[in-house]
C-alpha cells in the first residue's frame, strides 16, 4: 500500500464526510423551508439572506444549551447513545459509489470509499446497527417513556428489514452481484433498476421510511403518546446528535435508494456527453446527477413527512408484516420465474 | 332515544375496501393537495419590513394631540386616569406660567403624563372620556422592548410633533 493512495482515500474520506455533514445539516434547513412552502408559510427567513445561515445558528444555540445528565441514568450509555447513532449514520457512506473513476492530473481515481463485494450487506449491517444508539440512549436515560419508545424504535427496525431484505433480493436475482458498484455500472443509461422492479422499489422505499424513523413511521419520538420519545431526557448537542444522526440517515438511504433502483450516476445520454465532457469532467458530471436525485429523494421523504399523519402503532405492525412481507415474497416469486423463462428462451 | 332535531346521523364503521386498505391512491391524493400548496402564495406579512394594514378604527399606539395654533390641548383633568380601566395612565398637573401661553392652550396642563404601555389594554376609553379632544389612540403598534420601565411612555413620546415640524 503506498502513502498516494492512502492519501487519495484519506482526502476521499474527509470530502466524503464533509459533504454528507453539510447536506445533513442544510436538510434541517431544507426541511422547515418544505414545510413552510407546503403550508403557505415562509419559514426561516432571518438569518442571512433567506435564513440560510440558520443551521449555523441552530449549531450554535444547540452547543450553547446547558446540558442535562439525570443522577439515575447509566452515564456512560447515556452519552455512548447519541455517539453511536451519529457514527452508525456517518459510516453508511463508505460504500456508496459516487461517481464513476475520475482522471486526475494523469491518474484514475474511484470516486468510492471502497468497493467491497459485499457492499449491499454492508449497508444493511450499519442500518441495522443505527437502532443501538436509539436502544442505548432510551435505556439509559431510566425513563419510561425513553424506554417505551426504544423498543417501539427496536421493534420497528427489526419487522421492517425483513421487507426491506426481501425486497432486495429479487433486486439482486436480477443483479448477480452485492457490490454497490457493480449494480449501478449495470445501469448503464437508461436501463435504471426502478423500471424492472417498480413493486420492489416501493416496497424497499416504503421501509426505508420506517428504518429512517421517518414520518409517516415517525412512532419512536411520536410526542403526542411519548413526550420526545427516546430523546427525552438530552438536552444541548446531545440532542443535537440523535436530531443530526436522522438527517444524516435520510441521506444515505436517499443515496442507496438512488444508486440501487434510479441507476446511480447513469443518464440517458452519458455516453455522448462522456465524449463531450472528457475523462475529467464527464464523471464528475455524473456524480452532479446523482447529488440530484439524493436531493430529489430528501425532498420527497420532506414532502411526505408534511402529508402523511402519523401511523398507528397496530397498523404499522400490520402493514409490515401483513403487506410488506408476503409482497416482497410474491415480489422474489415472479422475479425468479421471469428470470428462469427469460434464461430457458 | 329518538332524535328530536331529525339532525342526528348514525355513521356505520364498513372495513376498508380493497384500495383503502393499499393506502397508496389515499396517499397519492394527498400528496397532490400538498404539492399544490408549494405553489400557492404565502399569507404571512414579514412584519418589521412590511406592516399589514390596519382598519379605520384600529387603536394603536396613544398621542397627545395640539390644537390648530400647535398648543397642547390636555389640562391634566385626570379623566382620562379616571376612566382607565388598567390604571394605566399617571400624570401631575402645573399651573401655566405666563411666558408658556403658547405651549398650552388652557391655565392647567399636564407637567408629566405617563402611560405605561404594559398595562394599557388599548381599550379606547381614555379616548372617549377626554373632555378636550386631547388624546387618541390612532399611532401604530406599540414596538416590543427589553426592559420595563422602558415601556412607561412620557411626554417625549406621546406628545404630537409641533405644527412647524409637522409642515
Amino acid at each position: 500500500m503506498d502513502s498516494a493512495f492512502v492519501i487519495e482515500k484519506f482526502i476521499l474520506v474527509a470530502v466524503i464526510f464533509g459533504i454528507s455533514l453539510v447536506i445533513a445539516m442544510y436538510s434541517t434547513y431544507a426541511e422547515r423551508k418544505v414545510a413552510a412552502y407546503l403550508q403557505d408559510r415562509l419559514g426561516p427567513d432571518r438569518a442571512g439572506p433567506f435564513g440560510i445561515l440558520q443551521p449555523l445558528a441552530d449549531g450554535v444555540k444547540m452547543f450553547m444549551k446547558e446540558e442535562i445528565i439525570p443522577t439515575s441514568s447509566n452515564r456512560f450509555l447515556f452519552i455512548a447513545g447519541p455517539g453511536l447513532a451519529l457514527l452508525c449514520a456517518c459510516i453508511g457512506t463508505a460504500v456508496i459509489p459516487w461517481g464513476s473513476p475520475v482522471l486526475i492530473a494523469g491518474k484514475t481515481i474511484p470516486l468510492q470509499v471502497s468497493d467491497i463485494n459485499v457492499g449491499v450487506l454492508y449497508i444493511f449491517g450499519v442500518v441495522s446497527l443505527g437502532v443501538y444508539g436509539v436502544m442505548i440512549g432510551g435505556w439509559a436515560s431510566n425513563n419510561k417513556y425513553s424506554l417505551l419508545s426504544a423498543i417501539r424504535a427496536a421493534s420497528q427496525n427489526i419487522s421492517y428489514e425483513i421487507a426491506m431484505g426481501l425486497s432486495i433480493i429479487a433486486l439482486l436475482l436480477m443483479t448477480n452481484t452485492l457490490s454497490l458498484k457493480e449494480i449501478v455500472d449495470q445501469q448503464h443509461g437508461w436501463r435504471w433498476n426502478v423500471l424492472y422492479q417498480p413493486l420492489g422499489f416501493l416496497i424497499f422505499m416504503v421501509c426505508s421510511f420506517a428504518e429512517t424513523n421517518r414520518a409517516p413511521f415517525d412512532l419512536p419520538e411520536c410526542e403526542t403518546e411519548l413526550i420526545g420519545g427516546y430523546h427525552t431526557e438530552y438536552s444541548s448537542m446531545k440532542l443535537g446528535f440523535y436530531l443530526f444522526a436522522e438527517y444524516i440517515n435520510m441521506f444515505v438511504s436517499s443515496a442507496v435508494m438512488a444508486a440501487l433502483y434510479w441507476g446511480g450516476y447513469n443518464y440517458p445520454g452519458m455516453d455522448s456527453m462522456a465524449v463531450w465532457l472528457g475523462p475529467t469532467w464527464a464523471p464528475l458530471f455524473g456524480t452532479a446527477v446523482f447529488f440530484g436525485k439524493i436531493c430529489a429523494f430528501i425532498f420527497f421523504f420532506m414532502w411526505v413527512r408534511w402529508t402523511i399523519p402519523r401511523f398507528r402503532y397496530d397498523q404499522l405492525m400490520n402493514l409490515g408484516w401483513k403487506g410488506l412481507i408476503p409482497l416482497a415474497i410474491a415480489n422474489i416469486i415472479i422475479t425468479g420465474v421471469v428470470i428462469a423463462i427469460i434464461e430457458k428462451f | 332515544m329518538e332524535s328530536l332535531s331529525n339532525k342526528k346521523k348514525v355513521l356505520e364503521q364498513k372495513p376498508l375496501s380493497f384500495m383503502e386498505r393499499m393506502y397508496l391512491p389515499a396517499i397519492a391524493k394527498g400528496m397532490g393537495i400538498t404539492i399544490s400548496h408549494l405553489f400557492k402564495k404565502e399569507a404571512t406579512i414579514r412584519y418589521p419590513e412590511v406592516e399589514r394594514e390596519f382598519s379605520t378604527n384600529f387603536r394603536g399606539m396613544h398621542s397627545l394631540k395640539r390644537d390648530e395654533n400647535g398648543k397642547e390641548r390636555c389640562t391634566a383633568c385626570g379623566l382620562c386616569a379616571l376612566s382607565c380601566p388598567a390604571e394605566a395612565i399617571t400624570m401631575i398637573a402645573a399651573e401655566r406660567k405666563p411666558e408658556e401661553k403658547d405651549l398650552y392652550r388652557e391655565e392647567k396642563y399636564a407637567a408629566t403624563y405617563e402611560i405605561n404601555m404594559l398595562r394599557c389594554i388599548f381599550c379606547g376609553l381614555c379616548e372617549e372620556a377626554c373632555p378636550k379632544e386631547a388624546i387618541y389612540l390612532d399611532g401604530p403598534i406599540v414596538p416590543a422592548d427589553y426592559l420595563r420601565k422602558d415601556f412607561i411612555y412620557g411626554k417625549d413620546k406621546l406628545v404630537e410633533a409641533p405644527l412647524e415640524m409637522k409642515k
